[in-house]
């Protein structure tokens, strides 16, 4: 790569975090430079450095971290070396480099009109009076597809929709054309519709204004979506930099390798167990010797990973990864065509599943509105809507949809976290069939050790005023006769079970990291002997390979302890990989369900092809127009019409007259459509 | 916005009628009341008065009539009226006696609490944003000093102080030729003169007080990503500072500041007896001493008047300052 293309070049970049046990090390040497006109992308699990690297280029780090070699340059002058009040560095942020960020709601303020945020950016940069910079903000906005921009831009933040948002803060960005836009994580807080719509977005603004962008992601299919070049980056280094085409496809480093193996599988056998990568990343301050992913990478040799540092080595066409095994020591690596072991996860495709675990029918959950002077309900919330289905033994049942869509509340109502409003939930316990709804004393205490619920949020949901053993051991002193001592013999053994050390009964939940205390829920479950465990999100807050470890267990623990689960996501990669059945939930209602493969292969509903057309990294290869705008309605179901109808390509007139209710389709599945028989969807994922 | 001053000002009625009931019986249900601390007085000066006298006197008074009947002559007269009632011990109608102070007590306390807001604010941002340095040391200690020290501690010091080395007349917020002086521009300046000592004296600890709150709160601001995301877009620091988090960590404050409004107006009253203020707080304690019944009660029922309308006023300055305030409530 020539200079004269280059726009921003970070070399040898070190930054260190100033802490009461010294300073440590979190960006150690980073170089990269960053051609005009092109996408690159910086991937990377959270504690690589990522998001520190990206506020260094416009020297907006938090107090305690400290450049401490290293240049950044754009075009002739080095911004590590200006002047922090200086104005060529105030010229440089916001004028020359737009940053946007993973969360709009707290990055943009709450007090202040978006409209009054982007104006101010404006004026920051350019003379221009108050009136015509209105004008341009509202311009700005229309660009970026914000809908009503004339009325929006007099809106608060907190009165947008999550994509709403993301639109106002990429204007903010972009309205004073900076030459290179950092986008830190900005899609990831949003739905994969949504996401897949801003994806777009920066495409086309980038084409348009030929400015340079460096995108932060850990997901990989965001990568094969938007870049141009990709940077992989572990615990403060590059480890793999190079096209982006050439690094997924033909990727060199182990720690590349890893991430990839990792994800979510959506073409061939949904079966074929995930591979993760062992632990995790560990903290600056315990940075490993020498490489610092030898501690997790199945190639490491001792006596070469653990005492150099390895320096990139070329491996294409600007193709580079700094790997012992690629480089002089190449040699020492008798390199194995199947170097990265499948985790031991036995298969197991469809089993007999015939027998009823959970029968849900007609189920409904209202919320009521309240508003005014007296808080008086002024209209109902239909959050779930006469949702009938079943869950087999032994079967996991994939519940999948937009946020707004219903299918938490579903879940909550379903272990009595919500009363329902109607319908009946039967669980078939082992002394036969329990109405939930009627439930009582004894047999709702069974029905509490049957029925076990996981949460998105594992720091959340663990009292962080008990120690380990006491969370996992409270549901059963709770609810059985158990003695102190049995519990802990209990707790240490379901710790092992979920693969923690028992050593961690005894501490508290924030002494571990977000996977270790998923797994400590996990346990928590599993503690009564349950016999379906819901799973709310229960990997969505984690890393791709940590999400990778979690679904591989929970799929063990199905197998070992014979357990059914309802696994609820908004990811349809992770519901791809864990569920034998899948049902699409739009609106408070079921709109699709059937087998994995043929929900993914031969959807039959235009939401889940829309769904499935916006999964990153396959949005490329399909006709964009299957791309959907707006929201999943939040109120609820209507009772006018399919809900689907006012985003739905295909709507016709009797969609919006009459509501479509769920019927068998040919290719197995049921489905609520009422021009099912007559379309013929597409789907991005390719069968095995 | 307006639907939520509407609805906020609707609120405060229900708390003014609970509030002036309360006033009303916290007086009356002790008992014993004005007539027989009048005979107890009477008695030791050995002039006995006859259970005829204290029975009309209780008559004239309107006190042998049920509690809740002389709650209703009390209130109706007050607000249809005006009419606060008649004090026993100075005979006079209570609203004459009351009004002066009531404006005194007023003028003192919005003196203090602007005292509090010029000194504390800049101090307390100081101390947020250079967190740890020496002066932010020296505010902290000062400050503590001032919480720690009791109002009319430092009243007496400063009034020692005042006399000795500046000589100025201190004690009571007029000279002796203005007190019973009509209005006029040398009364005016002779109160502003008088003025400074008991505000600085009554405002030391909501000094220290709001230096802490504002403080802690900016702190917690400075920190935020929409700080971030502001300096990303090139703003100069102060203005960043002020436009961003400082307006946020206001809200706190102004939330503080009916808390900090009524420790001036009750614990004035110590200050005033020190410092011989003509506020509501010395007249109170003898109002209550002597079971003057309409004086106290009304003198109670306009401080919890001023509470409420306080915590009203500072409702609607926060929805003025916070969008979230104004509309996801309405």
């Amino acid at each position: 790569m020539t200079s004269s293309d280059t726009l921003l070049d970070i070399s040898d970049l070190s930054i260190d975090f100033t802490t009461r046990n010294g300073p440590v090390r979190v960006v150690d040497g980073l170089t990269l430079s960053l051609p005009r006109g092109k996408t690159v992308c910086l991937v990377g699990e959270s504690g690589c450095g990522k998001s520190v690297t990206a506020k260094s280029i416009l020297r907006v780090l938090d107090l305690q971290a400290k450049i401490t070699s290293g240049t950044i340059r754009l075009g002739d002058s080095d911004i590590t070396a200006l002047h922090l009040d200086s104005p060529e560095l105030r010229a440089v942020r916001g004028g020359k480099i737009g940053m946007i960020h993973q969360e709009p709601m707290s990055f943009l303020s709450p007090l202040y009109t978006v409209g009054n945020q982007i104006i101010e950016a404006l004026q920051l940069h350019r003379k221009i009076d108050a009136k015509t910079a209105r004008a341009a903000a509202i311009d700005m906005l229309r660009q970026v597809g914000m809908p009503e921009p004339e009325t929006r831009v007099d809106r608060y933040v907190f009165e947008l929709s999550g994509g709403q948002r993301q639109r106002a803060m990429i204007a903010m960005a972009l309205i004073c054309q900076p030459r290179l836009l950092i986008a830190d994580e900005p899609t990831t807080a949003l739905d994969v519709t949504t996401q897949a719509n801003i994806l777009d977005l920066l495409r086309r603004l980038q084409a348009e204004q030929g400015m340079a962008v460096l995108f932060i992601t850990h997901d990989l299919g965001v990568v094969e979506e938007i870049a141009d070049e990709v940077a992989v980056m572990y615990l403060g280094r590059i480890v793999e930099q190079g096209p982006a085409a050439e690094v997924l496809a033909n990727p060199k480093h182990p720690y590349t390798r890893g991430l990839l193996a990792s994800m979510p599988r959506l073409d061939g056998d949904f079966n074929r167990p995930l591979r993760a990568i062992p632990g995790m990343v560990p903290a600056p301050a315990n940075r490993p010797s020498g490489c610092p992913f030898r501690t997790r990478c199945d190639i490491a040799r001792a006596g070469i990973c653990d005492t150099h540092v390895p320096e990139a080595v070329t491996v294409g066409t600007d193709h580079s990864a700094a790997c012992h095994a690629l480089g002089e020591f190449a040699s020492q690596f008798a390199l194995p065509a199947t170097a990265l072991q499948p985790a031991a996860v036995a298969t197991n495709v469809s089993t007999a599943k015939a027998l009823p675990l959970l029968r849900v029918e007609r189920l409904t959950k209202v919320f009521p509105i309240r508003k005014g002077f007296l808080e008086r309900t002024v209209g109902h919330v239909r959050a779930v809507s006469e949702v009938s289905f079943t869950i087999a033994r032994g079967e996991t049942l994939g519940l999948v949809g937009e946020s707004g869509c219903g299918k938490s509340t579903l879940a909550r109502t379903l272990v009595g976290l919500h009363r329902a409003d109607g319908g009946t939930i039967t669980f078939e316990a082992e002394d036969g069939p329990i109405d939930i709804h009627t439930a009582k004393g004894a047999i709702a205490r069974t029905l509490r050790r049957d029925m076990r619920m996981v949460f998105q949020d594992p720091t959340g949901s663990l009292n962080p005023r008990m120690r380990v053993r006491d969370i996992i051991g409270e549901v059963l002193e709770v609810n059985t006769t158990m003695s102190r001592a049995e519990i802990y013999t209990r707790v240490e053994a379901l710790l092992g079970e979920v693969g923690l050390s028992p050593d961690y009964a005894t501490r508290y939940p924030h002494a571990f990291s977000g996977g270790q205390r998923q797994r400590i829920a996990i346990a928590r479950a599993l503690a009564s002997n349950p016999r379906l465990v819901i799973a709310d999100e229960a990997v969505s807050a984690l890393d791709v390979s940590v999400q990778t470890q979690i679904i591989n267990l929970m799929k063990r623990l199905q197998e070992n302890l014979g357990l059914t689960y309802l696994f609820v996501s908004h990811d349809l990669g992770v519901i791809a990989n864990v569920s034998d059945r899948v049902a699409v939930m739009y609106a408070g209602r079921i709109v699709e369900m059937g087998a994995t493969e043929a929900i993914f292969h031969t959807p039959c509903h235009p939401y889940t092809e829309a769904l499935l057309a916006a999964i990153p990294g396959k949005g490329r290869r399909m006709n964009p127009s299957l791309r959907i705008e707006g929201h999943a309605p939040s109120g609820g179901a209507t009772e006018r019409g399919c809900a689907f109808a006012v985003r739905c390509r295909y709507a016709s007139t009797q969609c919006r007259s009459s509501v479509p209710v769920l019927r068998p389709t040919g290719s197995g599945q049921v489905v609520a459509c009422h021009r099912a028989d007559d379309l013929s969807l597409a789907s991005p994922v390719r069968a095995a | 916005m307006l639907s939520f001053v509407i609805r906020r000002t609707f609120y405060a009625i229900p708390a003014l009628i609970a509030v002036s009931f309360i006033s009303f019986m916290v007086i009356a249900l002790p008992p014993g009341d004005f007539v027989d601390r009048l005979a107890q007085e009477r008695a030791a000066l050995g002039d006995t008065m006859t259970a005829t006298e204290i029975q009309s006197l209780r008559a004239a008074y309107g006190l042998d009539r049920p509690v809740l009947t002389q709650y209703w002559t009390w209130i109706s007269g007050i607000v249809l009226r005006g009419d606060f009632g008649y004090s026993f011990s100075w005979n006079l109608p209570v609203s004459e006696v009351i009004w002066p102070r009531i404006g005194l007590t007023v003028v003192l306390s919005v003196a203090s609490l602007l005292f509090i807001w010029v000194v504390a604010i800049p101090i307390g941002i100081y101390s947020a944003v250079r967190r740890y340095s020496v002066g932010d040391y020296v505010f902290t200690f000062i400050g503590f000093l001032g919480l720690a020290i009791p109002n009319f501690l430092l009243a007496l010091a400063v009034m020692y102080v005042a006399f000795t080395v500046f000589g100025q007349h201190v004690g009571g917020l007029f000279s002796p030729q203005y007190v019973e002086a009509p209005w006029s521009w040398g009364k005016v300046m002779d109160l502003f003169a008088h003025l400074w000592l008991p505000m600085i004296v009554l405002g030391t600890a909501g000094t220290a007080n709001v230096i802490r709150v504002i403080r802690a709160n900016l702190i917690d601001e400075v920190r935020k990503p929409y700080v971030t995301a502001a300096r990303a877009k090139g703003m100069v620091e102060t203005r960043l500072l002020l436009k961003y988090p400082v307006r946020h960590a206001l809200n706190p404050f102004v939330s503080s500041q009916n808390d900090i409004f009524v420790d001036i107006i009750s614990g004035g009253t110590i200050v005033a007896i020190v410092m011989g203020l003509q506020t509501t707080g010395p007249l109170l304690l003898d109002a209550l001493r002597t079971q003057d019944m309409n004086m106290a009660a009304s003198f109670i029922l306009m401080l919890s008047v001023l509470v409420v309308l306080g915590t009203l006023l500072s409702d609607l300055v926060l929805g003025w300052l916070d969008p979230r305030i104004r509309y996801q409530q309405g």
